[in-house]
């Protein structure tokens, strides 16, 4: 496949995130949208070490491993969204524990 | 047309058309399951680009854990359509534009790029297989790979901290 379609592709997806988070008010969904942001990344990485593998092949090095460092570097953005989603949602749990909304606004200053 | 070719289109409108219905639904619960959707469309991807580690780890971290973390915190607050905060109409139309213009430029600004005449390799190829990462993530990532379980073990401390009643 063209890289180009695979840029384009996860330049959509991450623009729907952005779209997200701006006209949402729900931090539950701007969290999601994040997520979503963060796939749209993980996509063009994946995309773009076949890409080099490919090249790399091509150049006449049948047995390399190009493009392993771009899919280990998924992985660890995969680590740590695990990681950022459970302290997030606590954060948001608290919120909401403190002033019964998870609506953003209300949190404009960082006290309630 | 190839099938791979036709793959790619159904699997990206699946992902496209899941990622808007995400933003769009108003219940929560809907946008987490067409989240999912999301998700699994993108794994699709990730198959189709031979990567097949990450597609399994996508399906079990993202699909598997992290959503059904977030459809219990949705449950547990008993968000529903009429609990849901709405912004004024300018302020989301104001949104929906200022991400179009950022869509329009970083496409203008990548349309033109040297790498475009390459392709990714689909179907074949074998760094994505567990085998190939493995030996690189235990040999040249194995500290980066030890840190990152001290870093899920200070997140499972701070979630308990944060979230327990004082």
């Amino acid at each position: 496949m063209p890289i180009n379609y695979y840029i384009f592709l996860s330049l959509a997806l991450f623009s729907i995130g952005i779209v997200g988070v701006l006209t949402r008010r729900n931090a539950i969904i701007i969290f999601m949208c994040i997520e979503l942001m963060l796939n749209a990344v993980n996509l063009m990485l994946v995309a773009f070490s076949k890409m080099h593998y490919k090249a790399a092949v091509m150049a006449g090095d049948a047995t390399t491993t190009a493009g392993t460092d771009g899919q280990l570097f998924v992985f660890f953005i995969m680590v740590v969204a695990a990681a950022e989603v459970s302290v997030g949602l606590a954060i948001i749990v608290m919120m909401y524990r403190n002033i019964h909304s998870v609506d953003v606004n209300f949190l404009n200053r960082l006290k309630h | 047309m190839s099938i791979t070719q036709i793959l790619f289109w159904f699997l990206s409108v699946v992902a496209l058309f899941s990622a808007l219905m995400v933003i769009t639904n108003k219940n929560p619960v809907y946008s987490v399951l067409w989240l999912i959707a999301t998700f699994f469309a993108i794994s699709g991807h990730y198959i189709l680009l031979n990567a097949q580690f990450l597609a399994i780890v996508n399906i079990i971290v993202y699909a598997g854990a992290i959503m059904v973390l977030f459809l219990f915190v949705i449950m547990l607050m008993n968000l529903n359509k009429e609990t849901e905060p709405q912004k004024n109409r300018w302020l989301k139309m104001a949104g929906a534009v200022a991400g179009g213009c950022l869509l329009l430029v970083l496409v203008a600004a990548l349309k033109d790029t040297d790498i475009k005449q390459q392709q990714a390799l689909v179907n074949e190829g074998g760094i994505g297989l567990i085998k190939s990462l493995g030996k690189e993530l235990f040999t040249t990532y194995v500290v980066p790979f030890e840190i990152s379980s001290i870093l899920f073990l200070s997140a499972m401390v701070g979630a308990v901290v944060i979230g327990k009643k004082e």
